[in-house]
């Protein structure tokens, strides 16, 4: 293994493998504040140069926590496939990528070596990617995934319509999601954050969802995103979901602020292969975003992409239907602009697909961060010609209850008009149905945008 | 020689000549003629006046009633209507315009003319600038070196209580509440019979600074007033955090706090008064955060 690299005579030489993955790490606020940054523009090149030449073996060997003491890294060094694992261990990085975005390396070459890789070398390798790498080797890795309805289909595009309110408030809800489903989003999962994280008001929202998705025979997944163990309380109780939630992060120490374990994961998915609604496999919904585990000190000085797709490692034990990267949220100490957000979107993305993750995107910011709706719009196209499977809707792109910004009812199906992409096909038959659709599947149709068909 | 007088007119005469054939010159004057001289003294109506569970703009909607009735229940913005699949114009500049307040008032700098016009002292943080303070909030927890000297000579006797504001993610939210909420703290607190030091104003601060103030002034009760981190429904709204014998590195859950302060939510009056009763407690109880029963 060599650490050291060359550039313009002058040479770079670097701690160990976590030291590499840092600094070769386009720019990050995040990583900065976390001091794992490389110092110069050219320390950042010299570190790519290095991590091109480290050996998938190499990267596997060195996960950024430690073994003994994280349950993430367990999860994730005894998770992988070891014949998978042999076909590629002595690649370097740079084989890697070029095989990635090699026109002849068909989707089922790629997935013969991906359940061989670690999180930490899906992160090394897309710290090699550029954004149409990212783009052109995500396009490749199509991920299906089934709960009541089957999402992931490269010409399709899905939405989760988020109805939050900021009290909860059933009629305001009802009124929110009635307008979003007549704006045709709302496939990948109707579902909102509760401000009340009880038993009984999220046993009312579900019934609630529950029974409006039923009585208008639509084709999409419930879930209400309180704590998991607020969620399985209610499943217990008899309350229906197709699905259940949680936030997750890429270490243990980061997990336990989030009030969660791999125990109380692998309970909550045996609790819905038993009492869930869905009636397929895939019935966990998890969100995660660059920076968590920083903010709760728990990121053992590695970079924030790495630490993000130890998440993804740790979800795909799970298989969930869903995984969302809640992109632009923490803010500007952790993603300073809109050109982070983009580039941490497009990371996201393409490192949860290598993985063999549903992956989705919460393309957003808040308001004290230099991002606009433009920048929003931007990635959102960008990740929707990359083939990502899902992502939010909220009224006009406010989301008045976490008070950040999202994408609208109206940026969604644009979006798909854009690219060129149609809702999920149960979804798509249920849109022309009520008359939000033409049937083209692309053109809104006389009802879209009248909440008031469901009154 | 040329004269001045001389020059000014040769060049003037040029000029002339030049601009005689310009189509540019000929366009200005098409341009004067049309739009300049039928200007109305009017102005267009405010796009952010209309409250926003008002504004519906369904045509034919099924039930327009019922629509209209579940929409008040909710600040989303629904019932807008579209062209296309995109938003209306209106709509799409009322967003734009909530945006725009809302990052003015994270990016703006204070005032220095605020804290002039009413003689309030200004004290510094580890945050040299804006930038700093968004992408470093431990600089903004603590005080500058020069600002803690500053602060200990400005508060000569130790105070019972110190109130002060800071900036942090609205400084629009300080300008549009601290001539209200301040008199109605500081009148409360003399009722209540507490000594307090004059109110100051620490840029680019964070909550945790407050810890360092407490240190650095000796005070029993330290109170900051901070601008919250904006939404689109307002940018004014502020917080207080209330803590009993602070000190740097103490638990967050030792703070109590006052949010939402703003005229939608708890008016400025009402939230300085219900302030000064909070300190109240916490000099009977000894206590704040979890440990203070209110």
């Amino acid at each position: 293994m060599i650490l050291k690299s060359k550039l313009f005579g002058k040479v770079y030489e670097f701690k160990d493998v976590k030291d590499v993955l840092g600094k070769a790490n386009e720019l990050k606020s995040g990583d900065q504040l976390a001091g794992v940054a490389a110092e110069t523009v050219q320390e950042r090149i010299a570190a790519k140069a290095c991590l091109a030449n480290l050996t998938v073996k190499d990267i596997y060997e060195n996960p950024v926590a430690p073994y003994e003491e994280d349950e993430v890294t367990r999860c994730i060094q005894d998770g992988i496939n070891f014949k998978a694992y042999e076909r590629c261990k002595n690649w370097t990085i740079a084989q890697l990528r070029e095989f990635i975005l090699d026109d002849h390396t068909t989707t089922a070459m790629i997935r013969d070596i991906s359940n061989g890789l670690s999180a930490e070398v899906a992160s090394a390798v897309t710290k090699l990617m550029s954004s149409i790498d990212l783009m052109i080797g995500a396009q490749k890795m199509p991920v299906y995934k089934t709960c009541v309805t089957t999402c992931g289909y490269p010409d399709r595009l899905s939405f989760r319509l988020q109805p939050n309110h900021t009290t909860d408030d059933l009629d305001a809800m009802r009124i929110t999601y009635m307008e979003g489903f007549s704006y045709c989003v709302g496939d990948a999962l109707f579902g909102m954050n509760p401000v009340d994280d009880t038993v009984g008001s999220v046993d009312r929202v579900l019934r609630d969802y529950w029974d409006f998705a039923r009585k208008w025979e639509i084709p999409t997944q419930v879930c209400c995103l309180a704590h998991v163990t607020t969620q399985m309380e209610c499943i217990k109780n008899g309350a229906p979901a197709d699905m259940i939630f949680q936030s997750i992060a890429g270490s243990q120490i980061a997990n336990d602020a989030f009030g969660v374990n791999i125990a109380m994961l692998d309970e909550a998915q045996d609790l819905m292969v038993h009492h869930g609604t869905g009636h397929g496999e895939d019935v966990l919904y998890f969100e995660t975003g660059e920076g968590a585990e920083l903010s709760a000190d728990g990121h053992w000085d590695a970079d924030q992409l790495t630490m993000e797709a130890r998440c993804y490692g740790l979800a795909k034990r799970y298989h969930p239907y869903l995984v969302d990267s809640v992109v632009g949220f923490i803010g500007p100490e952790y993603l300073y602009d809109g050109k982070q957000v983009a580039r941490a979107g497009m990371e996201d993305h393409f490192m949860g697909k290598l993985l063999g993750i549903s992956m989705g995107c919460d393309a957003c910011y808040t308001n004290h961060m230099k991002c606009d709706q433009n920048d929003n719009e931007n990635l959102e196209i960008l990740l929707a010609a990359s083939g990502c499977n899902f992502f939010m809707g909220v009224p006009c792109a406010d989301d008045c209850m976490l008070m950040y910004q999202s994408t609208g009812f109206h940026d969604d199906h644009a979006t798909r008009q854009a690219v060129h992409k149609k809702p999920l096909p149960e979804f798509e038959k249920w849109c022309q149905k009520m008359g939000f659709l033409e049937e083209d599947g692309l053109t809104l149709g006389p009802n879209a945008g009248d909440a008031s068909v469901f009154l | 020689m040329v004269s001045d007088d001389k020059l000014k007119e040769i060049i003037a005469q040029v000029v002339g000549e030049m601009m005689k054939d310009a189509p540019a010159a000929k366009a200005n004057k098409a341009c004067k003629s049309c739009c300049c001289e039928n200007v109305s003294d009017d102005s267009l109506e405010d796009l952010t006046a209309y409250k926003l569970n008002e504004w519906y703009q369904v045509p034919n909607a099924h039930n327009e009633a019922e629509y209209r009735r579940l929409k008040m229940l909710t600040p989303a913005r629904l019932g807008v209507w579209h062209c296309g699949a995109r938003e209306m114009t209106n709509t799409m500049l009322r967003f734009r315009a909530d945006h725009a307040a809302a990052q003015d008032a994270v990016f703006n700098e204070f005032p220095a003319e605020f804290l002039e016009q009413r003689g309030i002292k200004e004290f510094a943080t580890r945050s040299d600038c804006k930038d700093t303070y968004l992408t470093r909030p431990d600089l903004g927890r603590r005080l500058s070196e020069d600002g803690a000297k500053a602060l200990k000579a400005f508060v000569s006797k130790k105070p019972q209580v110190v109130v002060y504001a800071s900036d942090g993610l609205s400084g629009t939210a300080i300008e549009a509440n601290y001539d209200i909420v301040i008199p109605a703290i500081m009148n409360g607190l003399k009722a209540y019979g507490y000594d307090a030091c004059e109110p100051f104003f620490v840029r680019y601060g964070r909550v945790g600074a407050q810890d360092e103030v407490s240190e650095v002034t000796g005070c029993d009760v330290c109170c900051v007033l901070i601008g919250e981190r904006p939404g689109l429904a307002t940018a004014e709204s502020m917080s207080a955090y209330l803590t009993w014998h602070g000190t740097i590195g103490m638990s967050e859950s030792k703070r109590t706090v006052v949010s939402n302060i703003h005229n939608a939510g708890t008016p400025a009056a009402e939230a300085g008064a219900h302030i000064a009763d909070i300190i109240d407690q916490m000099f009977k109880q000894k206590a704040s955060g979890l440990d203070l029963k209110l």
